[in-house]
């Protein structure tokens, strides 16, 4: 085996003038930076819509309250949706994917770093646009402001008809654009990892992180452009005059239905993969073992892109479909349960016999695992058609939705900022401040989400700006906010956690968790180029073959 | 460290056991899923409670599993440079826990399929009540078409004895927007969808008065559409069927009022059965003092909610679609005389 | 010393993986793929379903000969292709042109199709649901030959500008895969817009 070490020192610093940091940040196309931004920017709009959750629960902490008025609190469930999952949950993800895909596969850059920037870019308008509409959506009518329609606009709901004005219209097209960056994104997240991989590196040997992000890559090309599609059908109704959801006119309401869930059921998968990813990266280091059962987890992945597409209408339970589709939705939707649920048994497998250490990263993602267990189960709950009539529609499904996205996604999210901001930064996370954050949130996200599950039982509906004080849900509520507070104050020390660090922080070195994967190799941060010379890689752990030349992957590969 | 986590552990799940019994213990909520007193209700009530066994028995065995690993492997300073032995994987492990959550799905959707069959396809006995259900921006139409009632927001349906049953089937339609049907005691949510026409049944066994509300939200005021069913014994609703199939009561006294009613805007939109309102797209006011609540449930039916209604519904539901009358003083309280009348 | 050292092992032998340009183009027109079937099924779901107007027997002409443009162009394309890769320039911009008018063709029909339709029947989006899903259908389509036509022009531009040899093979191939998708495209909507839908 020939060594072949090229020292490549870092050129000095020159005095550089912030005119030009600016310059070379907006007009970058390096994949580290842009995922940079890409994350930057989702905290922000977390925070935004952090805020509007805050507002949503201060007015429902008692019966008949009057915090903020019916008008606003409809605003503020929709723009609180819609910025959470296409201003936050979508950017963090690609922005991590965008960062570590091509480093975890031995590439300097994604395959279009102009596509990559572009993508980005348009990502980012479709944000100004969406918020945007607080100032400039009033139309004709003077009946204009941020969407209220819910963030799936129902029709007709959406339409010009109940809908004057032009907030509907800043809901679709910001969302329409931030789609086609998404799809653009993916697009370059396909090629890059097909063309761009390093020698040696067969799909087989590919990290799962980049296997997860290929196959929601994939997902968004079929599942993105029908919302785009729905999104087009009902400008052209508020438009050009055009019937696609005008029940008046013969047109089907149900349609936007099937057409958005189409989209948004997959949607929430294309969510729930990278999550996997990362704690399918993290969990083996921290158990010192590699991931049980590697094969199966790609099979189980891919079982899961295809299945998803079949489940969408459990959102539908309720509209009325025979029971024959009925049952076959409840089919898919359990049998989805199947490979997800493997996954989460291939982790307690990787954990089973190892040794592991309880570092912050870790912690969160042993939340993860329960809490997406729990989540999971209550899927299943709401999979059973009958039991979704009375679920569906309720803070049951609120309560289900929200454990899967903060006790899944986010999670999973702060597991990865965790693990690799020493990575993107070159110094450490205060892991004091880490427990601190974990612990509070971990109380705070329990007080909230559990809470929310039982006035859903009794009967509490979604979408309401205020409830009667003879119904029971006064106290439920009351504490439900409470945990949403506790759950701000960790957000706010995590915040602060990333900016302090950045100047404090313990030097991370290349490799601070001991790991395996080609990221973990270079210099943190990494210099511009990634890789001075390309690696060649024999197995999926490349840096366990390097520093256990004794017993390395490779002779198991 | 491992001690913090079964402490915090513990502490979170007395918590939450807590607020459980308080919840449970609460002021009675007369819209809990597991209070059932339908036969739709109660069907589903057994399938979720098997459903609930079979989850929270996965949650206690993964659960338990998980936090045993947790508890059991963690390293210890001894093992500072040791490695664990590095497994991949195990075939036969793998496969049993692919076929037995292939066994649990088949089990769940067996109970499941069969529960739905018998709700949806449950066939409609001759003695059936029809009632059509109309939803509006911010209100609910009831029609009995074959006993020419139409009437607002509150229901009254017979109750069903098992041993002769008399379900009531509603037909659901839309005026406007979605909409969802949701009594929980008495059974799972239909939505009123324009353009389509859907149907659920109902056959409470017990009298009584059992709330709900729309559940798909359908405008600003979706919070305030709510549902109220009065279950009644044959005779009680016998006699309310009586009185609802009569005209509106002629009393001389408010005739001020009921000329205000007729030249000012109020029949564009509302009717009342034997005068010249015929107006469909506001609520039935023909037996208007029969009901409990106006606004769908939005406010108590008295006097003074009455007259504010008239005079500034947006004291009550802001954004409903009632126009404040903009009328004089007199007039006003003439035509709140008038409608007092309409029992 | 910035890098852990990366020992470079055997070199694996051919290391061939697919072209990116391929890949990418692959990837958009699966989602173009997932948006035509979206309007697609609005179209079929709403067949028959206008409460009021024109049905497509009363409105529709096949567009045989345009058809035969479109179709045909993708031929030439592929010829362009072969061309370019031996190295016979002329040939090449020749049937790359003959594709574009082609196309162009395609479109003119299109327009005097619709030019007809609402000036003289008076058949227009908003006329009934199949006026909504008809125009929306094929505007869609004839949107991405548009598209596709200010790319061959583009090329077309700098062949011209003698920029365009056999290194630039790979690119063109990429955009031939799109143009080959359009017509596939055609190829769908015209079965279910003429011929099922009447």
């Amino acid at each position: 085996m020939s060594t072949n070490a090229i020292a490549i020192d870092g050129l000095p610093a020159a005095e550089r003038q912030w005119t030009e940091t600016l310059h070379e940040w907006v007009t970058t196309v390096d994949h580290k930076k842009l995922g940079i931004m890409y994350i930057v920017y989702a905290l922000f709009f977390l925070v935004v819509a952090g805020t509007e959750a805050m507002i949503i629960r201060i007015q429902l902490m008692h019966a008949h309250n009057n915090f903020v008025s019916p008008k606003v609190f409809n605003r503020m469930f929709t723009m609180h949706g819609s910025t959470m999952i296409f201003f936050v949950a979508i950017p963090v993800l690609f922005g991590f994917a965008n960062y570590l895909v091509p480093l975890m596969i031995g590439a300097r850059d994604m395959a279009f770093p102009r596509l990559n920037a572009f993508s980005f870019w348009l990502t980012a308008l479709g944000g100004f646009l969406l918020y945007f509409s607080f100032v400039g959506a009033n139309g004709l009518y003077g009946a204009g402001n941020a969407p209220d329609v819910g963030w799936w606009a129902y029709a007709p709901l959406a339409s010009k008809a109940f809908s004057p004005g032009h907030s509907s219209d800043y809901w679709t097209i910001s969302i329409l654009v931030a789609g086609f960056g998404t799809i653009g994104a993916s697009i370059n997240i396909i090629a890059t990892v097909l063309s761009m991989r390093c020698p040696g590196m067969t799909l087989g040997r590919m990290p799962l992180l980049v296997w997860l992000n290929v196959v929601m890559s994939g997902m968004v090309l079929i599942a993105v452009t029908p919302l785009s599609a729905a999104q087009i059908m009902l400008l052209v109704d508020r438009y050009l005059g055009g019937h696609f959801f005008d029940t008046q006119a013969g047109g089907s309401a149900t349609l936007w239905m099937h057409f958005f869930w189409i989209f948004g059921h997959p949607e929430v998968y294309i969510l729930i993969l990278p999550s996997f990813a990362f704690i399918s990266e993290i969990v083996p280091v921290f158990s010192r073992k590699p991931i049980f059962g590697y094969p199966v987890m790609v099979a189980a992945t891919l079982f899961i892109a295809f299945v998803s597409m079949s489940v969408w209408a459990h959102h539908m339970f309720s509209i009325g479909m025979s029971s024959y589709a009925n049952s076959f939705f409840t089919i898919t939707s359990m049998c989805v349960g199947i490979p997800t649920g493997i996954k989460i048994f291939n982790w307690l497998g990787t954990m089973w016999g190892g040794r592991i250490q309880f570092k912050v990263p870790m912690l969160f993602s042993i939340a993860f695992l329960f809490q997406f267990l729990i989540a999971g189960l209550t899927g299943i709950m709401l999979a059973s058609s009958p039991f979704d009539w009375q679920l569906t529609l309720s803070y049951f499904v609120v309560a289900h939705f929200h454990y899967v996205i903060v006790g899944g996604i986010l999670f999973a999210l702060f597991a990865a900022f965790y693990y690799w901001y020493p990575k993107f930064t070159g110094r450490m996370l205060s892991e004091t401040l880490g427990k601190w954050h974990f612990w509070l949130f971990v109380i705070g996200f329990h007080m909230t989400f559990d809470v929310m599950h039982i006035p859903g039982l009794l009967g509490m509906p979604r979408r309401i700006y205020t409830y009667e004080p003879d119904r029971g849900w006064d106290t439920l509520n009351l504490i439900v906010t409470i945990g949403a507070v506790i759950q701000a104050i960790a957000i706010l020390i995590f915040v602060w956690n990333l900016i302090v660090s950045y100047f404090k922080g313990a030097k991370a070195g290349n490799d601070p968790w001991d790991a395996w994967t080609l990221e973990w190799s270079v210099s943190s941060p990494p210099p511009d180029y990634n890789f001075a010379a390309v690696p060649v890689v024999a197995s999926r752990r490349p840096l366990w073959d390097l520093k256990h030349p004794e017993d390395p992957d490779s002779r198991y590969d | 460290m491992r001690r913090t986590i079964q402490i915090g552990g513990l502490l979170l799940w007395r918590v939450a056991a807590a607020v459980a019994a308080q919840a449970a213990s609460a002021p009675v909520s007369s819209t809990n899923i597991f209070a059932p007193a339908s036969t739709p209700a109660r069907t589903i009530f057994g399938l979720s409670m098997f459903v609930l066994a079979v989850t929270a028995l996965i949650f206690v065995v993964v659960g338990g599993l998980l936090a045993y690993s947790v508890m059991r492997f963690g390293s210890k300073a001894a093992d500072a440079n040791r490695e664990p032995a590095q497994v991949y994987g195990s075939t036969q492990i793998e496969l049993a826990w692919t076929v037995i959550p292939v066994l649990i799905v088949v089990v769940l959707f067996l109970a499941t399929a069969r529960v739905i069959h018998a709700i949806e396809d449950a066939p409609k006995p001759t003695e059936a009540l029809d009632v059509t259900v109309i939803g509006h921006q911010y209100w609910w139409e009831f029609r009995y078409p074959k006993l020419g009632i139409v009437t607002a927001n509150e229901l009254h349906i017979p109750v069903s004895d098992p041993a002769h049953p008399t379900p009531t089937f509603l037909k659901l339609l839309s005026a406007d927007t979605d909409h969802s049907f949701w009594v929980p005691e008495l059974g799972g949510k239909t939505d009123l969808i324009p353009n389509r026409v859907n149907q659920m049944w109902m056959d409470p066994a017990r009298p009584g008065m059992y709330r709900g509300q729309c559940a798909q939200y359908c405008g600003v005021q979706h919070a305030k559409m709510l549902l109220r069913v009065y279950v009644e014994r044959p005779a009680d609703f016998d006699a309310w069927v009586h009185a609802q199939q009569q005209t509106a009561v002629q009393d001389a006294t408010v005739a001020e009022g009921r000329r205000v009613f007729e030249t000012t805007s109020c029949i564009n939109c509302h009717a009342v059965n034997g005068t010249a309102a015929t107006g469909r797209f506001g609520p039935d006011l023909t037996h208007l003092m029969s009901r409990g609540t106006l606004a769908a449930g939005a406010a108590a039916n008295t006097h003074d909610q009455l007259r504010l209604w008239i005079e500034n519904p947006d004291a009550i539901k802001p954004g409903s679609l009632m126009p404040a009358m903009q009328l004089p003083v007199e007039e006003r309280d003439a035509l709140v005389a008038y409608l007092e009348t309409l029992r | 010393m910035s890098a852990l050292t990366i020992p470079i092992n055997e070199l694996p032998g051919a290391w061939r993986l697919p072209g990116r340009g391929k890949v990418a183009m692959t990837g958009l027109i699966i989602a173009e793929s997932s948006i035509f079937t979206i309007f697609v099924v609005a179209y079929l779901f709403y067949m028959g379903k206008s409460l009021s107007g024109p049905t497509p027997r009363e409105i529709l002409e096949a567009p045989i000969f345009y058809t035969i443009c479109l179709l045909s162009s993708s031929i030439t394309v592929h010829l362009a292709g072969m061309f370019l890769e031996r190295g016979k320039q002329a040939a090449f911009l020749g049937s790359w042109i003959l594709t574009f008018v082609l196309g162009g063709l395609f479109m003119f029909g299109t327009a005097q199709e619709w030019h007809r339709m609402i000036y003289e029947k008076d058949f227009t989006i908003a006329t009934n649901l199949f006026g909504t899903t008809y125009y929306s259908l094929v505007g869609l389509h004839a949107f991405h030959v548009t598209v596709g036509l200010v790319m061959l022009a583009i090329v077309a531009a700098f062949a011209l500008a003698g920029r365009v040899g056999r290194e630039q093979t790979g690119r063109v191939e990429v955009l031939s895969m799109y143009w080959h998708f359009v017509d596939a495209v055609w190829v769908v909507v015209f079965t279910v817009v003429y011929i099922i839908g009447r």
